[in-house]
């Protein structure tokens, strides 16, 4: 089952935890705020993207599946 | 102020063997005039058979997303089965600036857009209705109802919100906000709002000139409807001109007419705006094919949104008006997401400086950069305004290019310094200016 | 081995307190995009949920060993349910509601995702009351923390609490109202206002 990772940009407050434990999918702009990759979450990554969910201070970040 | 042409132009025996204007009559209709041209609104009394008649139309939204209206109709038509209650919402917050459609709809031809508010809850099993205006409900609107509830015509109560003066009052997320009582700002979509809408319920929100075009495909059928158009989007559409003299016009056009029926042959203009503020900038040399349809037009990355046209004259300084609209825009955020609240701001100061005399290398490098093809502010917000803007800035980069040049060098060939483009003054600082 | 309780109890307890202090600032620091200095962003995340159930783990041993400490009765319900003891009455009663709140805290945030997000910030705004209801439970229920280091202790951890929450207020005063965010980015960039 493929997953997307999506942020929710109104609760998103630019903390940065989701870029720091997944940096091959998020990058942060010159604000402060995620970029996302909009491709599905490679297996390989899926430990990590869901640590990634869990650990957002505002609870922002989620993952959808197609 | 704004003057109603009904008349076909250039093309005019075409148009009006077609039976253009379809939408708007010459004055306001009362009730007994509406009924004596087009009877009451059908109910079908039978679910799904009006969503198979908008569908064989191929009717697409008429508030600027030109979404296909059958799939919404569907939509909260099924969702409402699983939930039990659905909404339905004529939405005539015409929040563009530019655009006096709707307003002038809903003066002319209201009870065609409550015919339509009817049969689409009907359509979709709904018990709720809600009429989201952008000025106080005017005398015929209010007129409209009280005779129509004196008749016992309308199956379902219809409530009046009035929305707050801003560019996102009309965006759909905002539009149930505000009838949920809170401001009218944009909110996450999942869920969708054919999901879970207003008070949890499915919600279908419909632009008022999509349910009056609606109104009519259920008395006259899906093959009137394509008797104008083209294959891929049928029927007509109004649009708000705005000729290079400055003054605006509504005026019901076939899809697929020459965009220079509409705005003249170009003669004295420096550049189009087609889409409004959310829109592009065509340059008008290019201009000689360009029809009133997305296929023709997206071409050009343009689209016909909510049907806003302006042909901007030699005489004035089009980076000048970009800046002015980008400020606007920029203003109306709702700030509540990073990108947008710190990418527009940004872009409408850099704008603004070029706009000047002389700017800095630095602007005008990090104004293609936050406009960009890297998205740094397209496509990150909850709603589709960054998106929107960036479109406007960017093809106002690239068809004001020259000017751009020649302000940097201190020179404006703009004869006329005026405002041309319509916007609001002020700017929202306050919570309330949300509600 | 009663008084072995005795003292477990009461050592769990100001451990306890001093935890129940970092957890509180680490919390803050969250809410603030606060750094811990040399480690990366997410630590701080980390080390407050992480510090917050080692919180509640040392509360546990507090309170099992002051149940099976004979000298006084102590019923087990006690620790949750106000007044539930005859002992001490008051002063367990507060350590029972702050306890309370805790586990409200803590089973919101593992639920998290599912739960209302209004629903989870007003019970973790909880924490405001939870630590300060501790501090007294804490003052008023044992003798040691009345005086000498232990005292000293208790106070500069009520200082510390102070400091944060003012600095935490501090914050929320100065923002700017979504309302008045675009004219701040605005003001920042001194200009916008197109001359011509």
């Amino acid at each position: 089952m493929a997953e997307t990772l999506r942020v929710n940009p109104i609760q998103c407050s630019g903390h940065g935890v989701c870029a720091e434990l997944l940096p091959e999918l998020v990058t942060l702009d010159e604000w402060g705020y995620p970029v996302i990759d909009p491709r599905p979450v490679p297996p390989v990554l899926d430990r990590d993207a869901r640590r990634a969910v869990s650990a957002c201070p505002a609870l922002a970040l989620r993952l959808v599946s197609r | 102020m704004t003057t109603v042409v009904n008349q076909p132009a250039a093309g005019g025996a075409a148009q009006q063997a077609a039976g253009l204007p379809r939408l708007l009559p010459a004055a306001p209709e009362d009730l007994r005039a509406h009924l004596a041209r087009y009877g009451p609104a059908p109910y079908r009394n039978q679910s799904g058979a009006l969503i198979a008649d908008i569908e064989a139309s191929g009717l697409a939204g008429r508030g600027g997303a030109a979404f296909p209206v059958h799939r919404k109709l569907a939509a909260v038509a099924r969702a409402g089965v699983r939930q039990g209650r659905t909404v339905v919402v004529a939405n005539g917050a015409e929040s563009e600036p530019a655009s006096r459609k709707d307003e002038l709809l809903l003066q002319l031809a209201p009870n065609l857009v409550l015919d339509g508010l009817q049969l689409t809850a009907e359509a979709v099993g709904a018990a709720e209705a809600h009429l989201y205006l952008h000025y106080a409900p005017g005398p015929q609107i209010l007129r409209a109802l009280a005779e129509r509830a004196a008749r016992g015509l309308d199956r379902i109560a219809v409530t009046i919100t009035q929305a707050p003066p801003r560019f996102l009052a009309g965006q759909e997320t905002a539009v149930l906000n505000r009838l949920g009582g809170g401001p009218a700002l944009p909110t996450f979509q999942p869920p969708r709002v054919s999901e879970r809408g207003l008070g949890g319920a499915p919600t279908l929100v419909q632009n008022v000139e999509t349910l009056a075009h609606l109104a009519l495909i259920a008395r006259y059928g899906p093959r009137w409807f394509r008797a104008v158009g083209t294959a891929t989007e049928p029927g007509s559409m109004l649009t708000t001109i705005y000729r290079p003299d400055g003054k605006a016009h509504v005026r019901e056009a076939a899809i697929g007419t020459p965009l220079r029926t509409l705005l003249g042959d170009g003669a004295g203009v420096q550049a189009w705006l087609v889409g409004g503020y959310h829109g592009t900038w065509l340059p008008v040399p290019d201009t000689a094919g360009f029809t009133l349809d997305n296929a023709s037009l997206g071409r050009s990355g343009a689209a016909a949104g909510a049907g806003v046209l302006a042909a901007l004259p030699s005489g004035r300084c089009g980076l000048t008006e970009a800046a002015r609209v980008t400020r606007y825009l920029a203003a109306e955020s709702a700030g509540q997401c990073g990108p947008c609240l710190n990418g527009l701001p940004r872009i409408a100061a850099a704008l603004a400086e070029l706009a000047g005399s002389g700017h800095r290398r630095q602007t005008l490098d990090d104004l293609k950069r936050w406009s960009g093809p890297q998205n740094l502010v397209e496509g990150r917000g909850a709603c589709h305004h960054p998106d929107g803007t960036v479109r406007f800035v960017r093809s106002a980069l690239a068809v004001f290019e020259p000017e751009i040049s020649r302000h940097a060098r201190g020179i404006c060939s703009a004869t006329d310094r005026g405002p041309f483009l319509p916007l609001p003054p002020g700017m929202p600082t306050r919570e309330e200016d949300w509600t | 081995m009663n008084t072995a309780f005795w003292y477990a109890s009461r050592a769990t307890g100001i451990v306890a307190l001093v935890l129940l202090t970092a957890v509180l600032v680490l919390g803050i620091l969250v809410n603030r995009q606060g750094r811990l200095p040399g480690l990366p962003r997410f630590a701080v995340t980390d080390i407050h949920r992480n510090l917050s159930l080692l919180s509640v783990a040392f509360i546990v041993v507090h309170v099992l060993t002051a149940v099976l400490d004979t000298y006084v009765h102590i019923p087990l319900i006690s620790a949750v349910v106000p007044f539930a003891s005859g002992y001490e009455r008051l002063w367990l009663a507060l350590g029972a509601v702050s306890l309370d709140i805790m586990l409200a805290m803590i089973v919101t945030s593992l639920l998290r995702g599912r739960l209302n997000r209004i629903l989870w910030r007003a019970v973790h705004l909880l924490a405001y009351a939870s630590w300060p209801v501790a501090f007294a439970h804490s003052i008023g229920s044992s003798k040691d923390l009345q005086q000498g280091w232990m005292l000293g202790l208790a106070v500069a951890c009520a200082m510390i609490v102070v400091v944060a929450a003012i600095w935490r207020l501090a914050h929320a005063a100065r923002q700017v109202p979504r309302a008045r965010r675009v004219a701040a980015i605005f003001a920042q960039h001194r200009t916008g206002q197109v001359t011509r």
